[in-house]
């Protein structure tokens, strides 16, 4: 049972709708498509094989968890869903749209509403903090600067970090870094998050505050997959998770059905606390 | 023998190879909207505004020291008249150009490899892409046009700082004064010694800074890699510099034949 949270970072329901978000309804694909949805993913980096037959779906507005020993292909499986990747065969796509045949501006198009968090947060380390946030704004919005600066002040205290706007991300620590990358990946509030180990180097009340944000951003409908090896995390998260090993999906469902799982493997994943 | 020679040789030719499609789809990138002005504005500063003091001084020192040297040289023959022209010619021909791109190279080359391979190893370029940015268009596009605006601007603050160097030389030693030096270094130089020499720096721009990005773009092995990066972009921009003048040299004395 996930403990009470009563975290001071909290998604705000009433915010309204910026740039380029849409209702459900309105979104390519339609509704009963599912947001995400991977077909026979394979893929192989130097004849080893990292993703084999993937296949899966994510409705809108759910949290997709992808759980998983350290190199089994859970990162790799989010590069393919933003298009940073292509399979070596299968499809994948986004939205009823197979981000392995768009051209560059389609892509860019899906990708707008995509966020991505970085397993190490990548943020630009020649912009500030602030500018991190602010970039995707400034480059898909034409906002102006007071509105671009007010949205990712109120970005990155979403994360906790309503002081931080002016540090360089070399000035952080890695957690912090961790929250900048996804008060970035949440900037134009995407109708896809894709989030890599979001708690992996928080402390426990931070990784809970972070928890309660993507459950509040799930609950405005955003389409959620996470990669963790926070198993509590994931149970208070995730509406589905599904464990790969040596680039095989091994088990899919609730945690309580991978808690009941044949698989020793998997239900030894799911007894233990992870480390974030 | 020839399999050990051929070997590194068609890697060489391969790598060339690569580096030449890199700069062509730039170019073709270059004229494809979206444009990004502010962009290439900072690069040229960047690259620009803060080599000049480095360009400024080595030209200075080239100046004074071929100066002396001419001097040397012309001296046996009684035609010290002719140092002014001579260096002046020989400056704004070939020395300044090459040398300034030779520094550049190694100053800005470097540092360009060095910034997009951290870049890539960090993965803030697949965080550009994730964003919905064009990376190549972001970040090589850009630097790539920095350097070809660049490169003439600093050749010419080299040429001149070149000659005055080479007025201080010669009045320290003849006590010649600035207006006669200055006519006389001019007395043999046109516009179409300046133009074509000056504009091919432009070319060598283009070398520097699609090296720079390629090698920059596929950067492996982390930190290692990036040190890698930066000393190979030195290296292979330097080697295609000196080679590629050659060609340039022997098509502008084709294109602009000296007078005799």
């Amino acid at each position: 049972m996930s403990p009470p949270r009563e975290g001071r970072v909290a998604a705000r329901p009433d915010e309204p709708a910026p740039a380029g978000r849409s209702a459900s309804a309105d979104r390519p694909g339609g509704q009963g498509e599912p947001a995400i949805r991977l077909e026979g993913v394979t893929k192989s980096f130097d004849n080893r094989k990292v993703l084999d037959d993937i296949s899966l779906d994510v409705s809108e507005g759910t949290c997709f968890c992808l759980l998983g020993r350290s190199g089994t292909g859970k990162s790799v499986t989010l590069k393919h869903i933003i298009g940073l990747m292509k399979p070596d065969r299968g499809r994948v796509f986004v939205h009823g749209k197979d981000v392995t045949e768009l051209k560059r501006r389609e892509l860019s198009d899906v990708r707008r509403s995509m966020g991505f968090l970085f397993q190490n947060a990548a943020l630009f380390d020649s912009f500030t903090v602030g500018e991190n946030v602010a970039f995707p704004l400034r480059r898909h919005t034409d906002w102006p600067e007071h509105k671009i600066r007010e949205t990712a002040k109120a970005k990155l205290a979403d994360v906790g970090l309503a002081d931080d706007f002016n540090k360089m991300p070399a000035d952080l620590s890695g957690g912090m870094k961790k929250r900048a990358g996804l008060a970035r990946a949440m900037a134009l509030d995407p109708d896809i998050l894709l989030v890599d180990e979001p708690s992996a180097g928080l402390d426990p009340i931070t990784g809970d505050e972070i928890d309660e944000l993507l459950v509040a951003l799930k609950k405005k409908g955003t389409t959620l997959v996470m990669v963790t090896h926070n198993i509590p995390s994931a149970r208070h998260v995730a509406d589905e998770l599904a464990m790969l090993h040596e680039g095989k999906m091994i088990a899919r469902g609730t945690a309580q059905e991978l808690d009941r799982s044949d698989n020793a493997l998997v239900r030894t994943f799911m007894r233990s606390e992870g480390a974030g | 023998m020839l399999e050990r020679v051929g070997a590194p040789m068609l890697a060489a030719l391969a790598g060339v190879g690569e580096v030449s499609l890199f700069g062509l789809r730039a170019i073709r990138e270059a004229f494809r909207p979206p444009y990004e002005f502010r962009e290439v504005v900072r690069h040229t500063f960047e690259i620009g505004w803060k080599s000049t003091p480095l360009i400024a001084t080595a030209g200075f020192a080239i100046g004074a020291v071929l100066s002396m040297h001419t001097r040397a040289s012309l001296e046996r023959f009684g035609a010290e008249a002719m140092i002014p022209a001579g260096l002046a010619m020989a400056l704004v021909r070939e020395t300044g150009p090459l040398v300034t791109a030779l520094l550049v190279s190694g100053r800005v080359g470097a540092g360009i490899g060095a910034e997009l391979g951290a870049m890539k190893v960090t993965e803030q370029i697949d965080a550009l892409e994730a964003v919905a940015v064009d990376s190549f268009k972001f970040l090589a596009v850009t630097r790539i046009l920095a350097c070809v605006l660049a490169l003439p601007l600093l050749t010419t603050i080299a040429d001149v700082c070149g000659i005055i160097g080479g007025y201080v030389a010669e009045a320290a030693i003849s006590g010649m004064s600035w207006q006669l030096y200055f006519n006389r270094a001019f007395s043999l130089i046109e516009f179409r010694d300046f133009i074509p020499a000056t504009l091919k720096t432009a070319v060598f721009g283009m070398i520097i800074g699609t090296v720079a990005c390629y090698l920059g773009f596929t950067t492996t092995q982390g930190t290692e890699g990036v040190g890698r990066t930066s000393t190979r972009s030195v290296v292979m921009s330097s080697i295609l510099i000196i080679v590629i003048n050659v060609v340039l040299v022997r098509l502008i004395f084709f294109l602009f034949p000296v007078r005799s």
